[in-house]
């Protein structure tokens, strides 16, 4: 198995005509995914390179029996979209939209958690299942199929650290960006528990970065519920206090949210942190070899 | 965005929050005929986005005219900790009977607005709030509900402020969340939330944070852009599109993806090295956003080397390289460069780099050993 998507999504595509959308989306799509639908107001009866264009969310799942949403629309629609894909029901929403207001995120965040839709970004790169789906942008030539369950705040971060695992010679069961804002749907907590219940994955990575205490709060939880050996990564050992660095997230106020404070919580309680991408796949090798 | 203390005001006046009557002043003679019309005695304030103004001497009481010109004259154009006063803001002053603290932040953890109030307000508000915790309120507010009358009570009645004040504090806080949510704020903070000795409640300090995000809504707000405030080098970086923070080093870093840059300046800084700079090109970074970044970083005079990490994913290396061969070819470029190139289009990106030929350029496959060289290349900082 995998986690969040795979053999099993059937995806929508909210900004599908868009530049973007559509390189991604057929992109997407000639990896395997299976892309069942656009969705762009005003277009609706068209198609893109032969998948079928709806005007709204629900159109598309009553037709095409969607259960996953990508959003690929402007920053200013982006939380609407989000909030019509889980109006039409679907399980998963996957937003890369960069920019969203942070107010918009709090609502739509407040509502979704009162509701039964999972929230992935937005800001991030997406859900790559290697060999069975691909939904955001992860170039997915560098990935394969196998044990490591991989999930960070950054993107092309998590292609650093992938790759260096691969070069080590794992495959992955699921890489999850889950976005750098201030807010996003899921957490390093809720995708970790996703893992932890994965029966293809055998050892967990994690990126985080400065900003915030998702970092501390998921060392309680891991020390707590997960029983699976979990490795860490923290970028931004250098930042400058005050100063966001292009993550929104991405801000050391005082003390609380400086990455020496993260990795050390997250030592505390027994997860092993490495201090560059190299060393993350040296301890990968080191954990997952001392367990065989 | 940070905001300086008459903008906040401003909005805060929009939304019915009372402050002080004032006007803001960019030069000596501005500054005397809002003196002139507010009356005496007046506050000229220094307008820099930073705490400790009224310590650095930033803040005076004029009570005559020749006084409101002096002072103005000796605030324009001072240091206040690393900032020069370019505006001030001129204030009536305000009898000061007590001195409390309001604030509403974007709390990150909870995922929710979070309003505060103190009945100790004033200079030291962080030692307060660890000194004595149970001087600072805090309550959380439902985002899909907004702030109601309850939320009002939970703090006013706990924080032990005077009871005749408990109403226009409590209606303040409403208006402030009023403020909070129409402009798209990130943080707003009142202190000192002040009492005069007529018994009246007003904010006489604004701190406000807008979402840069959001401006696109309040053009009003976009204009407020405080550009004498920001570093040359971050402004130039601005005008071109691209996220540049300027650090205290010598070794340049472009690099794409914020999370990708900030491990680069790690891994720098591991390897004996002094970043002088964040800068994230961005996802699909095209040959003329290179030449952008090329003459931002080399505009920092103390840049002895550059290290450019690009991992490919939707940003193609090939294009990457032949950005830095068109830079190389407008721009006279003096230091060594290090450039590691991996992911999409690496081969062909390292080899346009080769038969560039050009001088001074480094060529490395890993991210540690281009930290590696160019920390050797940099020398000391």
């Amino acid at each position: 198995m995998s986690i969040l998507v795979g053999k099993d999504t059937k995806l929508a595509v909210s900004g599908l005509t868009g530049r973007e959308g559509s390189f991604h989306g057929l992109n997407n799509k000639r990896y395997g995914t299976d892309l069942v639908a656009g969705v762009t107001p005003g277009k609706g009866g068209q198609d893109v390179e032969g998948v079928p264009v709806f005007n709204t969310v629900h159109d598309a799942v009553a037709e095409t029996g969607a259960n996953t949403s990508m959003i690929f629309v402007p920053p200013r629609f982006a939380a609407d979209a989000i909030l019509e894909a889980a109006d039409a029901g679907v399980d998963l929403v996957i937003c890369i939209t960069e920019g969203i207001p942070a107010h918009d995120m709090l609502r739509v965040y407040t509502h979704l958690k009162r509701g039964t839709t999972r929230l992935i970004g937005p800001n991030c790169p997406g859900v790559l299942s290697p060999g069975q789906a691909n939904v955001g942008i992860i170039p997915a030539h560098f990935f394969s199929e196998g044990s490591v369950g991989l999930v960070s705040r950054s993107g092309t971060l998590t292609y650093q650290i992938g790759n260096e695992i691969a070069q080590a010679g794992f495959g992955n069961s699921t890489i999850v960006g889950i976005g750098g804002d201030p807010i996003v749907g899921s957490s390093f907590i809720d995708v970790i528990s996703l893992f932890e219940q994965d029966d293809q994955t055998e050892l967990i990575v994690m990126c985080g970065e400065i900003g915030g205490d998702e970092e501390e709060r998921t060392a309680e939880y891991i020390a707590e519920h997960v029983t699976k050996p979990v490795i860490a990564y923290i970028a931004g050992f250098t930042a400058p206090p005050g100063k966001t660095m292009g993550h929104a997230g991405a801000i050391v106020s005082g003390s609380k949210g400086t990455a020496q404070a993260k990795a050390e919580a997250l030592e505390a309680k027994g997860v092993r942190v490495g201090r560059n991408p190299t060393q993350v796949a040296e301890l990968a090798v080191e954990t997952v070899g001392a367990k065989a | 965005m940070d905001l300086l203390e008459y903008q906040g005001k401003q909005l805060f006046a929009k939304h019915g929050v009372p402050v002080p009557d004032g006007r803001p002043a960019a030069t000596v003679q501005e500054a005397v005929e809002a003196a002139e019309a507010l009356g005496y005695p007046c506050v000229i304030k220094a307008q820099v986005l930073i705490g400790g103004r009224g310590k650095a001497g930033g803040i005076k009481l004029a009570n005559s005219r020749e006084e409101a010109e002096e002072h103005a004259q000796s605030i324009l154009g001072m240091d206040i900790r690393g900032f020069t006063v370019h505006e001030l803001y001129v204030e009536k002053a305000s009898e000061i009977d007590e001195e409390y603290y309001a604030a509403i932040v974007f709390d990150r953890s909870a995922k929710k607005p979070m309003v505060m109030l103190s009945r100790m307000g004033g200079m030291d508000v962080e030692q307060v709030a660890e000194t004595d915790p149970e001087a600072m309120r805090m309550t959380h507010v439902d985002p899909l509900i907004g702030f109601s009358d309850f939320n009002a009570r939970e703090l006013i009645y706990k924080s032990g402020i005077a009871d005749d004040v408990m109403r226009p504090v409590g209606a303040m806080l409403a208006k402030l969340y009023d403020a909070f949510v129409a402009e798209d704020a990130m943080l707003v903070e009142v202190n000192p939330l002040l009492v005069t000795k007529s018994r009246e409640v007003v904010a006489l300090d604004s701190k406000f944070t807008v979402d840069g995000n959001a401006l696109y809504r309040h053009p009003d707000t976009a204009a407020f852009r405080n550009v004498g405030a920001e570093d040359p080098q971050e402004q130039m970086a601005k005008e071109r599109n691209l996220t540049y923070v300027k650090l205290d080093g010598n070794v340049g870093i472009l690099g794409n993806g914020a999370g990708l840059v900030m491990s680069t300046l790690d891994v720098v800084a591991q390897a004996g090295g002094q970043p002088a700079n964040f800068l994230d090109a961005g996802g699909g970074s095209k040959a003329e956003a290179i030449v952008d970044a090329v003459e931002v970083i080399l505009s920092d005079e103390k840049v002895t080397a550059v290290l450019f990490n690009i991992f490919g994913g939707i940003t193609r290396c090939d294009e990457v390289a032949n950005g830095l061969v068109t830079a190389f070819g407008q721009i006279d470029v003096k230091v060594p460069f290090v450039v590691r190139l991996d992911g999409t289009n690496d081969e062909e990106g390292r080899k346009i780099l080769a038969d560039a030929n050009l001088p001074n350029v480094h060529i490395e496959k890993t991210m540690l050993g281009a930290a590696d060289r160019v920390v050797e290349l940099a020398g000391a900082a």
